[in-house]
């Protein structure tokens, strides 16, 4: 298949679903993204922590995809911006384990530990947490486009 | 002590498979630059660890049975080296292998993160820590074997994935009938409740499924149906890992492991491992003599020698056991050797088919003296380093009086020098068909590659009793030893 | 007890899906059920009758907490297991598509071109 046709699927008409389902998707993303937000950083305090979180997030992309058409989920966050953050988010990951490494242990625990129950307590783990996060959300995202786009591309040439 | 060492080998080539990732989106030939330097660095790590003392290392600062604990002993050390070895010499033969195949930087990181996952495998001391392991290094080899998007290659890394993930899922399961038994997932802490705990029956059940699982993984018989598709289908480089080393660091390394230093070896399951080997080895050698395929051929081989490998395992006696690890380190050198030089004569003449081809020798003298040595090597004979090691396993197993699995390894010896007959007299010697008339010699890395596991061969071979007296002897000690591995990590 | 019959029910729902179903999707499925229920058995392990969740509030005490509370050990292990989950459905499903586009098929009986 040539290049424009490729691209001609990809960025579809740019219609999406009716008008209800859209108003309603627009008001519940950011409610979406900010629930995702709360439980990746309260991981170390109640149930959750970045791969929930992380999953939470990749599903309010996901139905920006759904509701709204491809094309503006696309222009908001492209492929090539999903799988970059995925790989900042592995990156700070293991450089807090080897910033670990230089002061004590691998992954070791170096930041300041203060009381439990608040939010800022227990080191290292939130920033883990956020990391893990962005990872997850990330990268769920860029399955969903790969293989949405894809099979897009798979049915139009056996059409022809 | 600590030996920073040992996070290193794991978590260096972790950054440096992100690195690329990152960067390959701007410079395409990111890969082709740090990877084979990341892998001169981790072999270094492995061969500065030979020398050094047994250690440890708690990640994180956590003490045993709290937290994750590498464990160094001299069984760590062989598969360290072994593993670290023939990966550097893939790495660098795949630089210039790959120039047909696109998405370079997504292959450099794969490899680099399967490169983590085995030695991470191979250094960890706690259960659950060695099956996400396991799955890391599983999960970038199902996506490596279908790297070309070809027919085949899809159909047997499809295969291959779903019979993984089955012996995945039994492991994970026997480490929670484990850590139900013992209240630990560490595996020194389960050593020391088990050794007190006598005979149990749920312990056998779950020693069934440890077999089950690494036995898949592995590559052993009733459960090798993966094997002949995935090996051939994947790119050179990539066979050669997997061949050489992913089913012995994943399967035959961790079956030690578990069943030696956790469970503490009960003589039935060393029995059924015996004649696991045995059968291995007998429709490994009788399969492998009617293909036409090349790498399928040595496909087919691998799962004959690996059962070697576990008849020298269910011995269980010191001599039986190094003669395995023995024979272990050996295939890994020569059987990677092998497959590089398949990919080389590929890559020169365009197919794989035995029949079609026919006098390399002439064309390509650097390919066929390597796969001579290599063919020469795994038949048994001497002063090559495989003929010493399977004369040890059939020394150990008539000490053993085991006299019907020492027939059948004598039987499967005569057969492997039959079909590596085979190959060499239709790949190097003969006539040379007229369309090969203007093949070339292939480039410089992939030769420098195949010379290093070449010379990696003999040397081994010649000088083998002080090689049997620096690594085979102790990690055999080593792994009989289960009351020295609980006193060293948790401290008696 | 009855918990882990279900259990083991659900993984030979699982197998038999697997292995008598020939649509690559269904095969999928299985291999999915398989999974999970092994997740399953090991949360299952933890279990105490009676036990409270095991999430510390700040008026607890502890040592009601331990002597009441839920194994958390298991399900720490499960949420990792959870992901490798994913990733080897994510992996599979990418297989799937691919398999397509070469095959134009999605029935694995005719997907044999390896044999011998």
């Amino acid at each position: 298949m040539k290049k424009e046709q490729i691209e001609k699927i990809v960025h579809d008409d740019g219609i999406g679903m009716s008008l209800i389902v859209k108003t309603v998707a627009r008001m519940m993303i950011a409610v979406i993204l900010l629930f995702g937000f709360y439980i990746i950083i309260y991981g170390h305090l109640t149930p959750g922590g970045g791969f929930a979180g992380g999953v939470i997030l990749a599903i309010a992309y996901t139905l920006m995809m759904l509701a709204l058409s491809r094309k503006i989920a696309l222009e908001k966050f492209s492929d090539f911006w999903a799988s970059f953050w995925d790989n900042i988010g592995m990156l700070s990951f293991i450089v807090i384990g080897f910033i670990g490494l230089s002061v004590g242990y691998f992954l070791y625990n170096f930041l300041w530990h203060g009381e439990p129950f608040h939010l800022i307590s227990a080191g290292i783990i939130p920033l883990a947490n956020i990391s893990i996060g962005i990872k997850v959300g990330a990268c769920l995202y860029a399955i969903f486009i790969g293989l949405s786009i894809y099979g897009r591309v798979i049915v139009k040439e056996e059409e022809e | 002590m600590q030996n920073v060492m040992l996070p290193l080998s794991v978590g260096l080539p972790l950054l440096v498979s992100v690195v690329i990732l990152l960067i390959g989106k701007f410079w395409k030939s990111i890969g082709k630059l740090f990877a084979p330097i990341c892998g001169l660095v981790v072999l270094v790590f492995a061969i500065s660890l030979i020398d050094a003392s047994d250690g440890i290392y708690w990640m994180g600062g956590w003490p045993p049975p709290f937290g994750i604990v590498l464990v160094l002993d001299s069984l760590s050390k062989l598969i360290l080296l072994t593993v670290n070895v023939v990966a550097f010499f893939a790495l660098l033969y795949s630089v210039s292998y790959m120039k047909h195949y696109t998405a370079q930087p997504k292959f450099y990181a794969l490899f680099l993160l399967m490169l983590a996952g085995m030695n991470g495998v191979v250094l960890t001391g706690d259960l659950f820590n060695l099956f996400v392991f396991l799955e890391v290094a599983s999960i970038a080899s199902y996506a490596l074997v279908g790297f070309g998007v070809e027919h085949e290659e899809l159909e047997a890394g499809f295969k291959y994935l779903i019979l993984g993930s089955i012996a995945s899922g039994m492991i994970l399961v026997g480490i929670a009938i484990i850590y139900n038994l013992t209240g630990t997932v560490n595996m020194a802490d389960a050593a020391r409740f088990i050794v007190n705990m006598g005979t149990n029956r749920a312990l056998l059940f779950a020693t069934g499924l440890f077999l089950f699982g690494f036995s898949l993984k592995a590559g052993l018989v009733p459960f090798h149906a993966w094997l002949p598709d995935a090996h051939p289908s994947a790119p050179a480089p990539v066979s050669a890992m997997l061949s050489g080393v992913l089913i012995k660091a994943l399967g035959v390394y961790a079956m030690i492991r578990v069943i030696y230093s956790v469970v503490g070896a009960p003589q039935m399951m060393l029995e059924m491992i015996l004649w696991l080997g045995v059968a291995s080895a007998l429709i490994g050698g009788l399969m492998s003599l009617g293909q036409n395929d090349l790498k399928r051929m040595l496909a087919f081989s691998s799962i004959s020698q690996v059962g070697y490998i576990a008849m020298g395992i269910g011995i269980g006696t010191p001599l039986g056991i190094a003669a395995a690890l023995f024979h272990l380190f050996n295939h890994a050198t020569f059987k990677g050797l092998l497959f590089l030089s398949a990919g080389s004569i590929e890559q020169s003449t365009g197919t794989r088919d035995l029949r079609q081809m026919g006098g390399l020798m002439k064309k390509l003298p650097v390919t066929s003296l390597s796969t001579l040595v290599g063919s020469l090597s795994i038949s048994g004979i001497p002063p090559l380093n495989g003929f010493w090691s399977k004369l040890l396993i059939i020394i150990a197993l008539i000490q053993a009086k085991a006299i019907v699995p020492a027939v059948f390894a004598i039987v499967v010896s005569f057969i492997t020098l039959a079909y590596y007959a085979k190959l060499q007299r239709f790949t190097l010697f003969g006539p040379l068909p007229d369309m090969y008339r203007k093949m070339k010699e292939s480039p410089f890395l992939m030769l420098v590659s195949l010379i290093a596991l070449s010379v990696i061969c003999i040397v081994v071979g010649l000088f083998y009793p002080y090689f049997m007296d620096s690594l085979f002897n102790p990690a055999a000690r080593a792994i009989m030893d289960q009351t020295g591995y609980i006193s060293m990590i948790i401290g008696g | 007890m009855i918990v882990y019959i279900l259990n083991v029910i659900i993984m030979a729902l699982g197998l038999y899906c697997l292995i008598a179903k020939r649509h690559i999707i269904k095969k999928i499925i299985g291999m999915v059920l398989i999974e999970y229920s092994m997740n399953l058995f090991l949360i299952l392990i933890g279990y105490r009758i009676n036990g409270l969740a095991p999430i510390l509030l700040p008026e607890m005490n502890r040592v009601q907490f331990s002597q009441y509370g839920v194994d958390p050990l298991p399900q720490a292990l499960v949420l990792t297991s959870i992901v490798i989950g994913l990733g080897t459905l994510a992996l599979m499903a990418a297989y799937a598509m691919k398999l397509y586009e070469k095959y134009r098929t999605f029935d694995m009986s005719e997907i044999r071109r390896l044999r011998g």
